[in-house]
């Protein structure tokens, strides 16, 4: 359920916070709002009548404005033009002098200066924000819903745009930002409501609010102590099966490039990577899969230098990978579970070159990873997209298994799964590290990550933001991490 | 079931509207469909003639069927066959002291090399990632054709052929034999071996699994290791010299010769065929075989019924969005 029975209360003259992890439900909440999704049950309304809001068109008639994490601005027109073109009542005849007065004196009145006749793509993300911003002003909205506005900013266009809320709070509107970093919340909000799960944790004015408090209600209060015990990989000397060094990759367009990241797996050692997502986990992955090349910096992968190997190579030295997103990013779906089976391992099964496959052999292997998992899927001869999403994580984890890997990659392996199979599958990482097997974890879920891990390492904006075993770090201390409240230090190993 | 009902129904609207046009044009629209028909499928000549234009028209279905396993659109048949044949006339007219059973291979290697090296030019191109192949296949097709020109109308003009812009007689060694008395070739072996290699590559060997996986999905494809680009340039390659080994028995078989008219667009029609039969083997040869009706009743519709030749192209162009409707909105190799 991505909402379960939300109150939430937004007053005029507000700045509202929005606080929670990834999958808390604060962007479906606030698409409810705009006309995006429709509640199942609950109502609206607006000061004190209840109000239907069916489609974003019924919210604009209401001055309900919301601001996308994608910009729905079009390149190829001027600032005026794409405002224009947002406005309720567009004269047949376009004044476009009239326009762009009206655009200058708005946009000096909130300190949101962008040249209104400067096509879009010229301008920077900051820029099409304040572009966003505009618009929403001058189509009246009276509530506007920002959703993590300040994902892609630098920091001073942060403050710019904190500036502009405190402009938009005098004058009597009310604002929402969604967010998951506490310092903004606390630099910005007058309220701050926090999600958890589909569900309010917590409504709070900004002068109660503190660090520590904001954490518990994101985080949940479910781990006061650290509840794995030491790793018994504590062995050192150990070759590394994986080691970055120094590496960086290309920023391009929205996505995260990677900053110096050094780190190594040693074998029986499982990893867990922290984060929010979108702060370099699947660049961290890319790079190591070899599907993204190192802007600077080494891979080294069983002691030889990697960096240059082509995937191919890398998957069939011994890596696995358990994909974030198995349709999007690992299957086949109008391949059979067998035939992507052998796709996973094609020199294993080719005959004669090539010429043919040898389909006992797979089968053999996939029914043998299958029962050791303690799996069962349907049909090994249907297609790959007809499976459950839990039907095809187990295949994919069945799958890489059988070519006993010496590291794995895991992204959030156990989501999608009913319980128990995601205790089956923390089982599977933690026999592969007794055998020798080095794990990194990718998870959204601390819980998981505490209890699987022996190492942490806390990702943020592509950057360790820091490192520490479950035992010296507590669950608050990577929460701050993870939203950048302790900036780059942060106890290390 | 529905999908080939619905198929044929579009399929007879095509027809139809043909035939609406044939009217419009004060023809009787009955009658020059039986002709079409009888004249093809009703003698032997006209089904031997059928033969002859299936052998082209296959070989350009496969040309366009290979690459669009992994989402590539080879609009470049008609180019690549024009290619090939330049090749293959080259051989045939400087090695012409050869025998043939060193001759007629050799020429068939160099129209598979000519066609498939024209094709790599946008398999290249798009490897790279810099141009679309669907824009440079079609566009490369222009050029070959002035390319076959230039030889034609120069260094290879024949000076015995009263100016005649064609190049020397095919020597008998170069020529691919044909049946008594029809025009039914041994070229027929090449498309009959591409059809039973191309299934089988397809659904029995490791490369026909990589193929359905990065047609299938690209982003798995290239996680699991497979060389999407190597795939790509190799495909168009594949099709290319499959349109070019086309070329060199047009010039081989039929013509005899390297003319500047060298084809009525079988590049084209096999990217038809293709499409319409999904790329499947068996629809293919089901497809060619319409479409050879349909190519050798344009030559009746000239002579019987006083129109221009290229009428039957608009009944090929309704075909085609009988085609596009079907395969409607399907994605593409990112």
């Amino acid at each position: 359920m991505a909402n379960d029975h939300v109150d939430l209360e937004i007053n005029s003259g507000e700045v509202h916070a929005l606080l929670g992890e990834n999958g808390a439900g604060k962007s479906t909440l606030m698409k409810i709002l705009y006309g995006f999704y429709r509640a199942d049950s609950g109502e609206i309304r607006l000061k004190g009548q209840p109000v239907q809001i069916r489609s974003p068109h019924d919210a604009k008639r209401l001055r309900i404005g919301m601001v996308f994490q994608d910009f729905t601005l079009i390149p190829a027109m001027t600032v005026a033009e794409n405002i224009s073109l947002f406005l309720p009542s567009l004269p047949v005849v376009l004044n476009k002098g009239g326009m762009i007065g009206q655009i200058e004196e708005i946009s000096k009145r909130f300190d949101l200066q962008v040249d209104p006749s400067a096509p879009v793509w010229q301008l920077s993300v900051g820029e099409k924000q304040k572009a966003e911003v505009l618009k929403l002003l001058l189509a009246d909205a009276q509530i506007l819903i920002l959703d993590e506005p300040t994902r892609s900013l630098a920091p001073h266009e942060v403050e710019g745009l904190f500036r502009v809320f405190a402009q938009l709070r005098r004058d009597g509107y009310a604002v929402v930002f969604i967010t998951h970093k506490l310092k903004e919340v606390l630099a910005c909000a007058d309220r701050i409501t926090v999600m958890r799960r589909g569900q309010v944790s917590g409504t709070l004015n900004a002068s109660e609010a503190t660090e520590e408090g904001l954490v518990s209600l994101m985080f949940g209060k479910r781990f006061s102590e650290s509840p794995r015990g030491p790793g018994e990989s504590s062995q050192k000397n150990l070759q590394p099966l994986l080691e970055l060094k120094q590496v960086s990759t290309p920023v391009e367009g929205q996505t995260t490039g990677l900053k110096e990241i050094n780190f190594t797996i040693l074998p029986g050692e499982i990893v867990g990577v922290a984060g929010v997502s979108g702060n370099g986990q699947k660049e961290l992955g890319d790079v190591i899969l070899g599907l993204q090349k190192c802007d600077t910096g080494a891979k080294y992968l069983w002691g030889q230098d990697a960096t240059h190997w082509s995937v191919a190579r890398i998957r069939s030295s011994g890596v696995a990978f358990i994909p974030e997103d198995p349709l999007g990013m690992a299957v086949v779906a109008g391949l059979t579970v067998k035939e992507n089976m052998a796709l996973s391992n094609i020199r294993r099964y080719a005959r004669q070159g090539g010429v043919s496959m040898d389909w006992e052999l797979v089968e053999d292997d996939i029914e043998q990873s299958l029962a050791l998992l303690g799996f069962e899927i349907p049909s090994l001869d249907k297609p790959a997209g007809a499976l459950s999403g839990g039907n095809l994580q187990r295949m994919i984890l069945a799958q890489e298994m059988a070519r006993n890997p010496k590291l794995i990659l895991a992204f959030y392996p156990t989501r999608g799964l009913d319980v128990q199979s995601a205790i089956a599958a923390r089982e599977l990482f933690r026999r592969s590290r007794s055998k020798g097997a080095g794990v990194l974890l990718i998870s959204e879920d601390l819980e998981e990550l505490f209890v699987l891990s022996d190492r942490l390492v806390v990702l943020f904006r592509g950057r360790i933001a820091g490192t520490g075993t479950p035992h010296d770090l507590s669950i608050n201390d990577v929460g701050y991490l993870m939203t950048g409240s302790k900036g780059e230090h942060g106890p290390n190993k | 079931m529905t999908s080939s009902i619905r198929f044929f129904g579009l399929l007879g609207l095509a027809f139809l509207v043909f035939a609406v046009l044939l009217l419009a044009f004060g023809k009787n629209p009955l009658k020059a469909y039986v002709d079409i028909f009888s004249s093809t499928l009703g003698s032997t000549y006209g089904f031997s003639e059928i033969l002859v234009k299936m052998i082209p028209l296959t070989l350009t279905a496969v040309a366009v069927a290979v690459p669009s396993r992994i989402w590539l659109i080879n609009v470049g048949g008609e180019g690549q066959l024009y290619i090939g044949a330049l090749f293959a006339t080259w051989g045939a007219l400087t090695l012409s002291t050869l025998p043939a059973w060193i001759l007629l291979p050799f020429i068939s290697v160099l129209g598979v090399l000519g066609g498939g090296l024209w094709g790599s030019i946008s398999g290249i191109l798009r490897a790279k990632g810099w141009v679309s192949e669907t824009i440079s296949t079609l566009l490369l097709n222009y050029v070959a054709i002035l390319l076959v020109n230039f030889f034609v109308f120069g260094p290879w003009k024949d000076l015995e052929s009263a100016n005649y812009p064609q190049t020397a007689e095919f020597v008998n060694a170069a020529t691919l034999p044909s049946f008594a008395g029809t025009r039914v070739h041994a070229g027929f072996v090449f498309p009959l071996a591409v059809l039973i290699l191309f299934y089988f590559v397809l659904s029995r060997t490791r490369w026909g699994l990589e193929m359905r996986a990065i047609g299938g999905n690209p982003e798995a494809a290239r996680r699991s290791g497979i060389p999407i680009n190597g795939y790509i340039t190799l495909l168009i390659f594949i099709g290319g010299g499959l349109a070019g080994l086309a070329g060199m028995i047009e010039v081989s078989a039929i013509q005899g010769r390297l003319r500047p008219s060298l084809s009525p667009g079988y590049g084209f029609i096999g990217f038809l065929i293709s499409w319409m039969a999904g790329g499947n083997p068996l629809g293919i040869v089901a497809a060619a075989f319409l479409l050879a009706i349909v190519t050798a009743g344009g030559d009746i519709l000239q002579m019987a019924h006083g129109l221009p030749g290229s009428a039957v192209n608009i009944l090929n162009a309704l075909i085609l969005f009988v085609v596009l409707s079907r395969q409607g909105g399907k994605g593409g190799v990112k």
